[in-house]
């Protein structure tokens, strides 16, 4: 007989999620994932200038404000058909990506490490031991005996001052953890250490976006940072030669730390290898646009489907009409009805709330269930990482075989790209990207002191706004995968608007087809140590690193007097 | 001595957007020293740490949920913040709390937290207060500046206010 399972909310994720799971002879037979919150930003940009999309769309998440930003103005230059100067196109990249590399260290560090890590072994470890096998891994210079010796000292204070604190939602000595004290040891003194690298992640942005968390330097057409060569007042090569030594410590930490220890977790946690596939159907769209109008990209995206690379169909430019036509989604199984049954493209897009309380059998979500031409699909990084090593992408191909490579070598067994499609993979895959993210920030950084070199300083074309009707999308390859936003325009006003954002890709419920979406078929099949404390669906959850508080539709709230969103 | 006046708050959920508008009113009406920053936070977490660290004095504002009337303000400080912030459980799950725990493992806790609340009347999707809460702003911005006084910042009225 199953045992039903409810944990609600997903802790250490940002946004309100709630996962059923049946668990019948320690195993997951079925699961459900349901998103608790609405989100309503459609509803409040009905009507307004395009132009303020962007500053509005950045606040429906604390996470991926910059994403939002940055994919609005893309679709309503996309609706324009603008252009925008070369300098603008960099300025944006360099904050894409330093903002990403910033998502990845935090994620893996700060929201989901402790999933694998038992802080309270780590007291047990010899520092001395923990820097011997520091020092084995990688060349990084804070594994050294006297660091670990600091860290394990911080770590009793902590401890027997019971000031915990972040620490404390730690499944401690579950069956489930397997890692030795010193293992735990190395992973908490990286986890202080990352705490620090990830700062300068967020210097990049917070100079180049003028203020973060909410940048304010973009602008339909380019950015509105003014480029000098000589005044102080404005992003001077100055304030750029400070940066490029941020980007510096930010790769060493990256490639020196990050990556060996995702590899090290997944050799010591060899069978997640194989837990957590689900979807192998793989959506990534191609991402740091090299010339103005969209045409170029510093790495690829595309379509694979049933995780096959040969099937990969690549996604050439921001007016691809592959990508534009294939977007659905469907309300089956989410508090929504459509006025005719099936699925709707995001320009047709209705939102008419129908909340029914939590019906594993009929509605039980307010996300919706997005399709690639019919098709459940899975994005982030790991639908990244596939894509690019389906388009022999050089950076991909490099740290995805640097990372398989550590992998083999620390678990004496050789591990092959199979071993990609699960937890641990996207773990990995996560890695792989951010170590590509960290070049492409150097070299986007370089693009833009040699374009600025030649007496380029423009960074801003005028949007001009026709009367009749026009539609774009603007997508974006964020932390969490392919994020879209599509804008219907009229006389200068939005009339309509739609986010299909990375979560609601992979946290959706059933499809029309009844198909699970990627959360609920990676949870089927996962062994559960102890019903009481089910630290595995933790860990295959997390491993999407789940944000959903952009993934809910509402856009009538007149009709639902049944939930209420209390946030305080 | 360095301080930050950090509002927070989601602007789209009507009277969520009560901590950043204070921010807003303080930065507009006041001319404040270098020593003291203000930060719009948003519902942002992590990237906030930089900002935050090794303060002497942070002032939080916030919509608060205490059971009082709405509307309400409440002064929440000294052994109440601990308190507070372990029961503040919000639907961005990655917030304040968090970053307050990651700058104790930093050894970079502010000296000092006070937390200027108002009781929301809505929480529903819109970017104007209601006018019960868009009423009490202004006192919310006096105190803050009240507060900053009282620890020696100078803080005087932008020039406009004093023409």
């Amino acid at each position: 007989m199953a045992q039903r399972i409810t944990i609600d909310p997903i802790t250490r994720i940002e946004g309100h999620l709630r996962i059923d799971v049946d668990i019948d002879g320690g195993k997951v037979n079925k699961a459900w994932s349901s998103g608790q919150m609405w989100r309503g930003v459609e509803l409040i940009l009905l009507g307004r200038d395009p132009r303020d999309a962007w500053a509005i769309t950045q606040r429906i998440c604390g996470v991926c404000t910059t994403v939002h930003a940055m994919a609005s103005v893309r679709a309503v230059e996309n609706a324009l058909n603008l252009e925008i100067p070369l300098n603008a196109q960099y300025i944006r990249n360099i904050i894409m990506t330093a903002h990403a590399v910033h998502d990845a260290i935090v994620h893996f560090y700060h929201l989901s490490a402790l999933d694998w890590v038992d802080v309270t072994s780590a007291l047990k470890a010899d520092p001395d031991k923990t820097s011997v096998l520091g020092e084995s891994l990688s060349s990084w210079h804070l594994n050294s005996k006297h660091e670990m010796r600091r860290v394990h000292e911080r770590l009793k204070h902590f401890v027997n001052g019971g000031q915990l604190g972040i620490f404390t939602n730690g499944y401690w000595g579950h069956p489930a953890m397997k890692l030795t004290p010193e293992v735990n040891l190395l992973a908490v003194a990286h986890y202080l250490q990352a705490l620090e690298v990830q700062r300068k992640a967020n210097k990049i942005v917070s100079i180049l976006g003028s203020k973060t968390p909410h940048i304010q330097n973009v602008a339909v057409g380019g950015v509105a940072n003014p480029l000098a060569t000589d005044s102080q007042a404005v992003l001077t090569v100055e304030r750029l030669m400070a940066i490029k030594g941020w980007i510096d410590e930010l790769a060493d930490f990256v490639k020196n730390v990050y990556l060996i220890d995702v590899a090290a977790v997944g050799a010591f946690y060899a069978e997640w290898t194989t837990i957590g596939k689900g979807v192998t159907n793989y959506l990534s769209v191609p991402d740091v646009p090299l010339d103005g109008k969209g045409t170029q990209f510093a790495y690829p995206g595309g379509f694979i489907e049933g995780g096959d690379l040969a099937s990969y169909k690549p996604i050439t430019s921001f007016h691809d009409e592959y990508f534009r036509k294939g977007v659905e989604e469907s309300v089956k199984h989410s508090w929504y009805n459509y006025s005719d049954g099936g699925a709707l493209h995001p320009f047709k897009g209705e939102t008419t709330p129908n909340y029914t309380d939590f019906k594993a059998d009929a509605k039980y979500s307010w996300l919706k269930s997005p399709t690639f031409y019919g098709k459940v699909a899975q994005v982030g990084p790991l639908a990244r990482v596939l894509t690019g090593l389906a388009a022999k992408h050089e950076a991909t191909t490099k740290y995805a075989t640097a990372a398989l490579d550590t992998v083999s070598a620390l678990a004496k067994t050789k591990v092959g790209l199979d071993a990609m499609h699960s937890t641990i993979g996207r773990h990995a895959a996560r890695a792989v990207t951010c170590c590509v993210n960290v070049d492409l920030l150097s070299e986007q950084w370089t693009a833009l002191l040699t374009n600025m070199g030649k007496g380029d300083l423009t960074t801003f074309n005028k949007p001009v706004f026709p009367k009749d009707e026009v539609a774009g999308v603007g997508f974006h390859e964020a932390p969490r995968g392919a994020l879209s936003h599509w804008i219907v325009i009229e006389n200068g006003k939005i009339k309509n608007y739609q986010c299909v954002v990375p979560s609601t890709w992979n946290a959706c419920p059933r499809n029309d087809k009844d198909e699970p979406g990627p959360y609920e078929a990676s949870l089927v099949n996962t062994p559960i140590a102890d019903n009481a404390k089910p630290l595995e669906v933790l860990r295959t959850i997390h491993s999407f690193d789940p944000c959903i508080a952009c993934a809910i539709h509402l856009t009538d709230t007149e009709n639902d007097a049944t939930y209420t969103v209390k946030a305080v | 001595m360095r301080a930050v006046v950090l509002g927070i708050g989601n602007t789209i959920l009507s009277d969520e957007a009560a901590g950043v508008r204070a921010v807003e009113a303080l930065e507009r009406d006041y001319c404040l020293p270098p020593a003291v920053q203000l930060i719009d936070g948003g519902t942002s977490g992590m990237e906030m740490i930089e900002d935050l660290s090794d303060l002497d004095f942070l002032l939080v504002f916030d919509v608060v949920l205490t059971g009082a009337a709405p509307g309400t303000v409440v002064t929440i400080e000294g052994d109440a913040i601990p308190v507070f912030f372990r029961k503040k459980l919000s639907p961005h799950q990655i917030g304040l709390p968090d970053v307050l725990a990651s700058l104790e493992l930093l050894d970079a806790m502010p000296k000092e937290i006070v937390v200027i609340g108002v009781e929301p009347v809505s929480l529903e999707l819109g970017l104007e207060m209601t006018p019960t809460v868009a009423r009490v702003v202004p006192q919310v911005v006096q105190m803050a500046v009240a507060a900053l006084r009282q620890r020696g910042y100078a803080v005087a009225p932008a020039l406009a206010e004093l023409a």
